[in-house]
């Protein structure tokens, strides 16, 4: 956590991410077309409450970065030549080589 | 609200919630009038229009705008603030090779301020999910037959970022006024389902 609460980005453009798999119990902004598909970071677009925890009107929301990230519609869909990119805030990402196998032992709920 | 509704009955349940949150104490008739007030005046997709024109007309201000648009907004008058949350904007250009088009599958987050209140099938569930799955042939049906070599972007909004798409500007239009320009300039052009 920053100064401003704010927290500190862990991804920056250019790198590949895998979405969370997990199915979350309350609101959250993840498609669930996107749950564990890998897509890569476009730009960092600054920090935001958030979503998840300002619809279950948490006291002092996490003050996430938020990426555009860019999947293919082939690694979505199975086919297609175009791009999805979602804003995505940063707990509902992990490095894509992490997942390899899977989602890591210590993925906590989003 | 004060005022005459009709005997419409969304209007009616709108009422009914209003006095639900005033009568709870959560708000104030004033305090209601206020924010509608501010979240939908001068809301039209002659805004996105204006600014559409504007980059055309001025490399410098495309350049501003692409880069930073809650930045450059302002220069026109216009802004981000003023819904009824913070929001950040991203303006994203059609080229030659590429060709955008928006959408929200969650909800229907849409740029009001610049493109006004979104068309009904924005909000319908069937662009919502056959936009993000095979782009090109819904295009096909809103009429723009976009050659194989251009590639599509779908940006799927959030609420807290929405997206206006900058069309190119049309061949044979050099020698247009900027307010000449921006009458060229269509809502479906902004959001992609049309080339300008």
């Amino acid at each position: 956590m920053g100064e401003s609460g704010a927290v500190p980005p862990r991804f920056a453009p250019g790198d590949r991410v895998r979405a969370r798999a997990g199915d979350p119990d309350g609101h959250t902004r993840l498609p669930r077309y996107a749950r564990g598909q890998t897509g890569r970071i476009v730009a960092l677009t600054g920090n935001w409450p958030l979503a998840d925890d300002v619809a279950a009107h948490r006291p002092a929301p996490r003050n996430e970065p938020v990426y555009t990230v860019a999947f293919d519609a082939r690694a979505l869909w199975g086919e297609g030549g175009h791009e999805v990119t979602l804003d995505l805030w940063q707990s509902y990402l992990e490095p894509a080589a992490e997942s390899a196998a899977g989602p890591a032992a210590g993925e906590e709920p989003v | 609200m004060s005022g005459t509704h009709t005997g419409n009955p969304l209007a009616a349940r709108v009422r009914r919630l209003e006095e639900r949150l005033i009568g709870a104490g959560l708000v104030d008739e004033a305090e209601l009038d206020a924010v509608l007030t501010r979240f939908l005046q001068g809301a039209s997709p002659l805004n996105g229009a204006r600014v559409t024109a504007r980059a055309w007309s001025d490399p410098d201000f495309r350049e501003r705008l692409l880069a930073d648009a809650g930045a450059a907004l302002p220069e026109l008058g216009l802004g981000t603030a003023g819904g009824l949350q913070a929001q950040r904007l991203g303006v994203v250009a059609n080229t030659p090779t590429r060709h955008n088009v928006l959408v929200c599958t969650l909800c229907s987050c849409y740029p009001i301020g610049l493109l006004g209140p979104s068309p009904s099938w924005y909000k319908s569930e069937a662009y919502r999910s056959r936009v993000v799955r095979e782009p090109r042939a819904v295009l096909a049906e809103f009429g723009l037959h976009l050659p194989e070599e251009v590639e599509i972007t779908v940006w799927d909004s959030s609420a807290e970022s929405r997206y206006m798409v900058l069309p190119e500007r049309p061949p044979g239009t050099e020698g247009m006024t900027e307010s000449e320009l921006a009458g060229l300039v269509t809502r479906e052009g902004l959001i992609g389902t049309a080339s300008v």
